[in-house]
């Protein structure tokens, strides 16, 4: 519903914003425009997609992202208390992290939402935990390592190295973590204190 | 250097998966098929916001936007042509995506703009649906600070996204 209200608002700032300015043939040629875009930014990304599904998909297959979301468990311990007790939500939490690092939405949100859930039997019924509220940060700020999307836009629009923001990517998302997390434990100590 | 990742991991994972037995070829076009029903999924969405995008843009209401926010982005180091990504990230991915390409295409990938909208979708994500997702699944209705850090978060992530796209190039 919240994107109904969003949409509309869209179109109608527009049209009386054209009217005031003037713009109306601009805006007229703006409809068809905007609407083919859309079909042309898609195709421009449906090979990067299709090809990080299947590489994903290898190394779901291949054991790899079981290995890495092993390697990931004692960072996970140490900002999670509850998974050093519980090896199931320690290995939820660590899968949704590791997705979420290859650039694999997809396959991050449900054990998020799983890990989430699991979380909540050690919090009270209907209120977030202190872990819970880090999960969503590190889940909101986003850690991935390969922007394949954002870099097949790039190529498409003649980008000579697509790949070149990554490390602007990562000291972003890796300073963006750490303020959120940080944010986190600051506002625990506040509410406890 | 940025452009050896891709292929060497390609690689690597193609070794890895081999040395175990596995069938890569039939992985990888189950994967590329899963892609494929992904993007058909988005594509309505996306047509959608470019169409509200392309007119607000037409209409002159994105500049207007970006003129009257520009004191405060100017404050914070944010190129103020990013405005609608910024305000419009934490709420729909896809209208990020929109609004992040249509950035890209008209100031140009290589631009300051069009690095700083990529590096901006690349290191965000869409804050609000994340939350309500997760707490909705888990019945969680008091959410405590997990939206302030959340938000802190991804204000972080844009002035330094500003910040990289000024000294990495």
């Amino acid at each position: 519903m919240v994107m109904s209200y969003i949409w509309s608002a869209m179109i109608l700032a527009a049209l009386l914003f054209s009217m005031w300015t003037g713009r109306g043939a601009e805006l007229g040629r703006a409809v068809l425009e905007g609407a083919q875009s859309g079909v042309t930014l898609t195709l421009s990304m449906a090979g990067a997609i299709c090809l990080w599904s299947g590489v994903g998909k290898v190394m779901e297959r291949s054991g790899l992202t079981r290995l890495l979301s092993r390697c990931l468990l004692p960072v996970i311990g140490r900002l999670y208390p509850s998974a050093r007790r519980d090896s199931q939500a320690a290995s939820l939490i660590s899968a949704n992290v590791c997705a979420n690092l290859l650039g694999l939405g997809n396959a991050a949100t449900p054990m998020g939402v799983a890990a989430t859930r699991r979380l909540s039997r050690y919090a009270q019924p209907g209120t977030a935990s202190d872990e819970m509220c880090r999960l969503i940060v590190m889940n909101t700020a986003s850690i991935q390592l390969i922007p394949t999307n954002v870099a097949a836009v790039r190529a498409s629009l003649g980008a000579a190295s697509p790949f070149d923001i990554l490390p602007a990517v990562w000291v972003t998302s890796l300073c963006s973590v750490a303020t959120g997390l940080g944010a986190a434990f600051l506002f625990q100590r506040i509410r406890h204190d | 250097m940025t452009d050896y990742i891709i292929p060497l991991l390609l690689a690597g994972v193609a070794l890895f998966a081999l040395g175990k037995r596995e069938n890569v070829y039939d992985a990888l076009l189950e994967g590329a098929s899963e892609g494929l029903r992904l993007l058909v999924s988005i594509v309505p969405a996306l047509i959608l916001l470019l169409t509200a995008v392309h007119m607000l843009r037409a209409s002159g209401a994105l500049e207007a936007l970006a003129t009257l926010l520009s004191p405060v982005f100017s404050a914070l180091g944010i190129p103020p042509e990013t405005a609608p990504l910024v305000l419009v990230r934490p709420i729909s991915g896809s209208a990020a995506l929109a609004v992040g390409a249509d950035l890209m295409a008209q100031y140009g990938p290589e631009s300051p703009i069009g690095r700083t909208a990529a590096i901006m979708l690349g290191s965000t994500e869409t804050t609000f649906y994340t939350i309500s997702v997760y707490f909705g699944a888990a019945g969680i209705r008091k959410t405590r600070y997990a939206v302030p850090a959340a938000l802190l978060a991804d204000l972080t992530g844009f002035c330094v996204a500003s910040l990289t796209a000024r000294l990495f190039f």
